[in-house]
């Protein structure tokens, strides 16, 4: 520990600390223009600069390359100090005349105009001083007439910081200095388009002029990263919180985007966390957990509109999918709340198109149960976002809940249209001048009887309810069946809903069919119930159906042991004869219609008793 | 036979998937031909060739088993070995002169009431082309021929002095 004063001020501190650092923990602000929590100290702008005295001595030394020693007496903002930093600020806006930064740098500090001649060649005035009709006049000084390369308008104060978080921290090294004195210059190897630069826009974040233009680092538009939850509405960082109400509310880190997972660099945000919660060694982990009971509830997926595309998803962009729709009026969504086109406008009539992927001999033949409701909710929502004209395209209302149809009643009230008839197509094609700039619905109206063109600003596509992709995998595992659909098939429809036709498996919600969010609360409630029935009884109930030796007529062949697929037979070498397992036996009699001597039977289904049924069936013509 | 002949299909449905399934197209009110008899085991797996063999002794004109598709048994297996059984099984009923067309091994998963119904029509529209298969009475028959060719030959040899009675009761005597 050693023992400084800081502008009066005595302070107790570690010595492993810069004064700079101890200088901002104490509160005093010393303006700095290339220090960041990812880099080590650098002393390349010299803003920091301070008056030290020392053992009798005084000297002026940047801060953030200054370990703290005992005794130190330091000012930060002196006259001196000052002094030095007024005429930086007058150099680096000579480079820089455009960036904010600077200019307010200028203004806080006293720097009334900048009196030196400019260097590069830039047109626009710095605004500093009031005189600056005359730096246009001014013999300009471009040192060799190079055209800049990476730096834009702004202009490159040299600090390094880009190159040295590209190099460092990155661990890419796309730039590098190159020239020495007034030729000094950022720029990549060979002022060429760099073949290692990633994108990443690190070096134009952290530049504080703002000079660099990541473009002509590496002339590729950098790709955005699509927030999932927002269904690409949106963008997100590669570390991020997957959705608001997520449980953990902690963020995570995409490795597919994160610089880290690519260089093994970066780690800036690793830097940035006040309590190091961050850990790129982490691995993804297969927990392996033994249960008795399995409810599945794996949910659905929602049509793919694009296999639908005459409504013209994906291809007109003013054409929405309904869950799109919902992120646009959540106030929480990537709009607040405001509900506006790709285009920036706000939309003066809407489409709303029933059944998308449901009802559909083309795409799915069933009906999805919650779309017509959803349907109805956003456009009393649209309707209060946006005052605008909606158009409901729907082949039958179908609202069987609670006080369901008392909402649709309120939405006809509301002044929403309802069209009964499936929509043909979607188009952007005008035939009238009212319709040019608009998607027009083209639709027979069957309650009417002609097919009408109706133009709206927006299309809302109700799309419906699908198996999950992966549902014949999940099936196999689980040896469950599905319908004919991929839902999975429960035991019985009214006798054992939540069944399924294994034992200890329980389904709940849109995995087994489509249906809304009572349905699947309730429905999930049954599935907990008859979970907690088998964890309660402590005990489980055998079919009795398994298969037993008789086993003065076995031979000991041993054929039937490899046939066992639960291995629940063994062989006795005392007595040279097969043994069943009757608790791992599941009753198949696979082994009973293989045995060559006919010395396995099976209980519920002894030969003798398939024999009689055979005779029994055919006892009458 | 008589004009009204209809032809008797045994099915062994394997409980949980052909059995369902037929259950299904049940429930769905579908209509299949109803000269199928459907035994329940609870594999295709259990379905032991003489099953087969027994019911086609004992005069029916088919036989369907139905199993889960492959991959999809119940009992991770029991519809492959069926599948093996019922091949070697297939060249003896050749041998036998049973056609091919009437012993089927389908596989028909839970949620497939309307593959039921078209295997089960199919194959009655097959089974009643080939006409019936009518082992019982073909047995009927062969004692009869048996019956009457021990009483010609008894009638032969009444008539032709028991020659060979006594040189068959030479033979026994010297062999002893």
């Amino acid at each position: 520990m050693v023992k400084l004063v800081i502008n009066g001020k005595e302070i107790t501190t570690d010595k492993s600390n810069t004064v700079l650092e101890v200088a901002r923990a104490a509160g005093i602000d010393i303006p700095t223009l290339c220090s960041h929590e990812s880099l080590p100290p650098y002393g390349s702008c010299r803003f920091c600069i301070v008056e030290v005295a020392q053992r009798g001595r005084t000297r002026m030394q940047t801060s953030c390359t200054l370990p703290v020693a005992e005794g130190m007496e330091i000012k930060t903002h002196s006259e001196r100090v000052l002094k030095i930093r007024r005429i930086l600020v007058e150099l680096m806006l000579a480079r820089c005349p455009e960036s904010e930064v600077l200019r307010d740098m200028a203004r806080e500090i006293g720097v009334p105009h900048c009196r030196f001649e400019r260097v590069r060649g830039q047109k626009s005035p710095c605004h500093t001083c009031q005189a600056c009709t005359l730096v246009e006049q001014m013999p300009m000084h471009p040192p060799d007439g190079m055209p800049a390369t990476i730096v834009g308008r702004s202009g490159c104060i040299l600090c390094g910081m880009c190159v040295r978080l590209c190099d460092d921290v990155m661990k890419i090294g796309a730039l590098g200095f190159e020239g020495r004195g007034m030729r000094r210059r950022v720029t990549t190897p060979f002022r060429e388009p760099s073949e290692f630069c990633i994108t990443c826009g690190a070096c134009s974040s952290i530049c504080p002029t703002g000079a660099i233009e990541l473009l002509r680092v590496r002339p590729q538009e950098p790709l955005p990263i699509p927030a999932e939850f927002e269904l690409g509405l949106a963008n997100r960082k590669p570390i991020h919180l997957p959705f608001p109400q997520a449980v953990p509310r902690v963020p995570v880190i995409d490795p597919a985007t994160c610089v880290n997972f690519m260089t093994g660099g970066c780690k800036v945000c690793e830097d940035n966390c006040q309590v190091q919660a961050i850990d790129h060694t982490q691995q993804d982990k297969i927990q392996e957990i033994d249960v008795g009971s399995v409810i599945v509830a794996t949910g659905f997926k929602t049509f793919d509109p694009k296999r639908t595309p005459y409504y013209g998803y994906g291809v007109f962009p003013n054409v929405y999918t309904a869950l799109e729709v919902e992120r646009l009026v959540n106030a929480s969504g990537p709009t607040g709340g405001e509900v506006i086109l790709r285009d920036g406008r706000a939309p003066k009539s809407i489409g709303i198109i029933h059944c998308v992927g449901s009802r559909d001999n083309k795409t799915n033949r069933w009906c999805s149960r919650v779309c017509c409701m959803y349907s109805l909710k956003l456009a009393h929502l649209l309707k209060e976002h946006t005052e605008a004209e909606l158009y409901n395209f729907y082949i039958d209302m179908r609202t069987p809940g609670k006080s369901y149809d008392e909402f649709y009643g309120k939405l006809l009230e509301e002044g929403v249209h309802f069209i009964r008839g499936r929509v043909g197509e979607v188009t952007d094609w005008a035939m009238t001048p009212d319709e040019e700039g608009k998607l027009v619905i083209r639709v027979e109206d069957t309650l009417a009887g002609f097919v009408r063109r109706i133009p709206v600003d927006m299309v809302v596509l109700s799309t419906g309810l699908e198996p999950q992709a992966d549902a014949q995998d999940v099936r196999r595992l689980f040896n469950m069946n599905c319908g004919s659909e991929g839902f999975f098939l429960e035991r019985h429809p009214k006798l054992a809903p939540v069944n399924t036709f294994t034992d200890g498996v329980f389904l709940a919600g849109a995995c087994q069919g489509p249906r809304d969010i009572p349905d699947t609360v309730a429905q999930a409630g049954a599935a907990a119930a008859e979970a907690m029935v088998l964890i309660d009884r402590g005990y489980i109930e055998q079919e009795p159906n398994t298969a037993y030796i008789l086993e003065e007529e076995c031979s000991g062949c041993k054929s039937c042991i490899a046939l066992c697929p639960y291995t629940a037979i063994a062989f006795d070498e005392a007595k040279q004869k097969a043994a069943i397992n009757e608790a791992l036996c599941k009753g198949c009699g696979t082994c009973v219609a293989s045995c060559p001597s006919g010395s396995i039977a099976q209980r519920l289904f002894e030969d003798d008793e398939v024999f009689s049924e055979i005779k029994g069936v055919l006892a009458y013509e | 036979m008589s004009k009204e002949w209809k032809p008797r299909i045994v099915a062994f449905f394997c409980n949980w998937c052909t059995y369902t399934a037929a259950d299904l197209a049940g429930v769905s009110r579908m209509k299949y031909a109803a000269n199928t008899r459907v035994i329940r085991l609870m594999c295709s797996g259990r379905v032991d060739p003489q099953f087969i063999l027994d019911a086609l002794a004992r005069g029916a004109d088919g036989v369907l088993i139905g199993g889960c598709h492959p991959g999809d048994c119940h009992y991770v297996e029991g519809n492959y070995k069926m599948l093996r059984r019922f091949q070697m099984l297939k060249r003896m009923l050749k041998d036998l002169g049973i056609e091919d067309e009437r012993v089927r091994l389908e596989w028909i998963s839970a949620a497939e009431g309307e593959k039921v119904k078209r295997v089960i029509n199919e194959m009655v529209g097959q089974v009643q082309k080939l006409g019936p298969l009518g082992i019982p009475q073909k047995f009927e028959e062969w004692d009869k021929e048996m019956e009457d060719f021990a009483a010609h030959v008894a009638a032969k040899e009444a008539e032709s002095g028991c020659a060979c009675a006594t040189q068959n009761q030479e033979m026994e005597a010297a062999h002893a």
